[in-house]
């Protein structure tokens, strides 16, 4: 068992010419996903590693059977990539694309809550079901299939935690990243609910950082509703000063809010055990 | 991006929002020729996008054109928190009745524009939502219908505003409003917004905040970005023209990492092991060799920094790339520093082996490196 992607999951690719879009379609077909077609305005009728390019996302999913849709759509086209997208009843929309602006940003979540879509990201490094299904730019080799969950909302940071598990024989139901941008589809508490209701995820691993206050959030969440499953998690940017973006546009510390303390106390609080370094969450699983 | 006040007061007077008449000067002789077109008790504010300006005396009286002349004069030979003052406005001293407080900014976690409004003006928002948070009204902003005039005048209504003044204040919001989405603001803000002794509402002071991605619909502030950001560091601006996610930082340790998340969590365990970063220098996912290269004559260019850490978790990056990429920058750069490299994930092996036979030892683990790091940079005298 795994959260929103797995084995039955027909994905499409919208950006599938361009060059990130390109090469990570290669990426997934090899390992395993079901990439059905891809979607570029312009470009209907050619070929991408073997998959064909449509001009709508519409005519695609009058072909094929398709339930997902991952987009590397340029950040200026991207919105209206997930609105097609949203339109089809695709679920989930995985928005790798990093630098949208956040107006769009909102329009898109609004019109996803209405017709009830999931949206991965943006700025994501997507999800995956381990040997089932990767729809995102994670490398695939270093995921196990197994019983921890994973939340993130960075993406390097990921990889070296999901490495960790996997090296302490801990294999991943589903890891994803909501996102690193301040307005994204998912948040902690989502993902949390799809983990709670999952058989095949018997612990989670949250990674946060610093800005916003998903993490405290999801805090008062656990808490109240006597989360059911052992939470490790750990929150990057302790050392990070006020005011200064570090990197995401999420990641800023504004006035006396969004900082690690402030996170890592309303965790703890809440029962969670919160890994110092990213290398102890396997310990704290264990 | 911030935008100075008098562009933020530029803007409101294209949309009518009413601002205390004005002018630029960047010399003593504009701020007395100000003082001369305003033709009275005037305030002479330094134009920088770090805050406390008012604490710092960047903001001071002139009750005639000598006056003005002489405060421009000191003022624009300010430095405040290392922005050096290039311009101030000169602007009519307004006799205010109520100073109020507006705002509009983006809510994350309601993913929607929120309003946040108050009687409570002149002072730090954040003061009030820490001592009097029932005096902060907040209001959601439907991202469907956007904001309607019904509700900027309940929110009026709300400050407490009946007839004449709650249509004026309810104007004022909706206006607001209107720059922040044709402007894709991600802050608007009025503080004070004075109501004067007549009833009317005034933006006392005004900041934008506009959203960097974008910046690629407002091609005049794009360039304006690219050419000057006042609060960044001379390293930063070169780093933020080449694509690099760089922040200076008092520390003596140089980080350069991939992924934003793996950089701060490099930050904190040096920390953790008593030394302090110079930097935070992303250099982003599939990483080539042109951005380690970049990366590491900004981190280097920093005098301050002792030691190198560069720690890769290679997913789309290849550890083998990374590791030639080094070589060859060490080759044309001859990097002097002590240098701790953390290599691993994708082609691992065959990236430490590149780099153990041309002698530059690499570690597999981030505890080790960090605690390798802040040794070297303690060595260093």
């Amino acid at each position: 068992m795994a959260i929103m992607v797995g084995k039955g999951t027909n994905a499409i690719v919208q950006g599938i010419t361009g060059s990130q879009g390109a090469f990570h379609t290669q990426l997934m077909l090899q390992y395993g996903t079901n990439i059905v077609a891809g979607v570029t305005p312009g470009r209907g009728g050619g070929i991408v590693h073997g998959i064909p390019v449509f001009d709508t996302v519409k005519e695609a999913i009058d072909r094929f059977n398709i339930n997902a849709s991952i987009i590397f759509v340029p950040a200026p086209f991207a919105k209206d990539a997930a609105l097609e997208a949203i339109s089809a009843k695709l679920n989930p929309v995985i928005v790798i694309t990093e630098g949208i602006p956040v107006k769009d940003e909102i329009q898109m979540m609004e019109f996803a809550k209405q017709k009830g879509t999931t949206i991965i990201g943006p700025n994501t490094p997507g999800i995956i079901t381990p040997n089932e299904c990767k729809l995102g730019i994670m490398p695939g080799h270093i995921f196990k299939p197994g019983k921890i969950g994973l939340v993130s909302r960075s993406g390097t940071l990921t990889y070296e935690i999901a490495a960790s598990l996997t090296n302490a024989g801990l294999g991943q139901s589903t890891c994803l990243g909501i996102g690193g941008d301040p307005v994204v589809g998912l948040s902690f508490v989502d993902v949390l609910e799809f983990f709670r209701k999952d058989p095949g995820t018997d612990a989670i691993a949250m990674i946060g950082e610093i800005g916003g206050n998903a993490e405290e959030t999801a805090a008062d969440y656990i808490a109240n509703t006597k989360y059911p499953k052992p939470i490790a998690a750990y929150i990057a940017g302790r050392a990070a000063p006020p005011g200064k973006r570090m990197g995401h546009a999420g990641a800023i510390i504004m006035g006396k809010s969004g900082t690690a303390e402030t996170k890592i106390e309303a965790l703890r609080n809440a029962g969670v055990k919160v890994a110092l370094k990213p290398g102890e969450i396997p310990k704290l699983l264990m | 991006m911030k935008l100075f006040e008098y562009e933020a007061k530029e803007i409101a007077t294209r949309y009518n929002l009413p601002v205390p008449s004005g002018f630029v000067a960047a010399t003593p002789d504009e701020a007395k020729a100000a003082w001369l077109k305003i033709g009275g008790l005037s305030m002479v504010k330094a134009q920088v996008l770090v805050a406390g300006r008012g604490k710092a005396g960047g903001i001071k009286p002139a009750s005639s054109p000598e006056e003005a002349d002489e405060v421009a004069k000191a003022i624009l030979s300010m430095t405040i928190k290392g922005e050096k003052v290039t311009k101030v406005l000169v602007e009519e001293k307004l006799h205010s009745k109520y100073e109020r407080y507006i705002s509009i900014v983006v809510d994350r976690s309601a993913r929607c524009y929120t309003i946040l409004c108050s009687t409570e003006g002149g002072v730090e928002i954040e003061q009030v939502a820490e001592q009097n948070p029932e005096k902060i009204i907040r209001n959601r902003i439907d991202p469907v219908i956007g904001l309607q005039d019904f509700q900027s005048r309940t929110v009026a209504n709300q400050l407490g505003y009946t007839g004449k003044q709650m249509t004026l204040l309810a104007s004022v919001i909706s206006k607001l409003f209107q720059i922040m989405q044709e402007y894709d603001a991600e802050l608007i803000e009025s503080n004070p917004l004075i109501e004067t002794q007549s009833g009317d509402f005034i933006a006392g002071d005004l900041r934008i905040l506009l959203d960097d991605n974008s910046l690629y619909r407002h091609p005049k502030f794009l360039e304006r970005m690219k050419s000057l950001e006042p609060d960044m560091t001379p390293l930063e601006l070169q780093a933020h023209e080449r694509n690099l996610a760089y922040v200076e930082l008092d520390g003596d340790i140089g980080i350069i990492g991939n992924g934003a998340g793996l950089v701060m969590a490099t930050l904190d365990m040096i920390l953790d092991y008593g030394g302090r970063a110079a930097n935070f220098c992303d250099v982003g996912g599939g990483a080539n060799e042109d951005r380690i290269a970049a990366a590491l004559e900004i981190v280097l260019a920093n005098p301050r920094v002792k030691a190198l850490l560069i720690n890769i978790m290679g997913g789309i990056t290849r550890c083998d790339d990374v590791a030639h990429a080094i070589l060859d920058i060490q080759k044309k750069m001859g990097i002097t520093k002590p240098m701790v490299i953390r290599l691993v994930g994708t082609n691992e092996e065959e990236g430490r082996t590149i780099l153990a036979v041309a002698k530059i030892p690499s570690l597999n683990s981030m505890e080790e490196a960090a605690a390798k790091a802040v040794e070297f940079a303690a060595q260093v005298k």
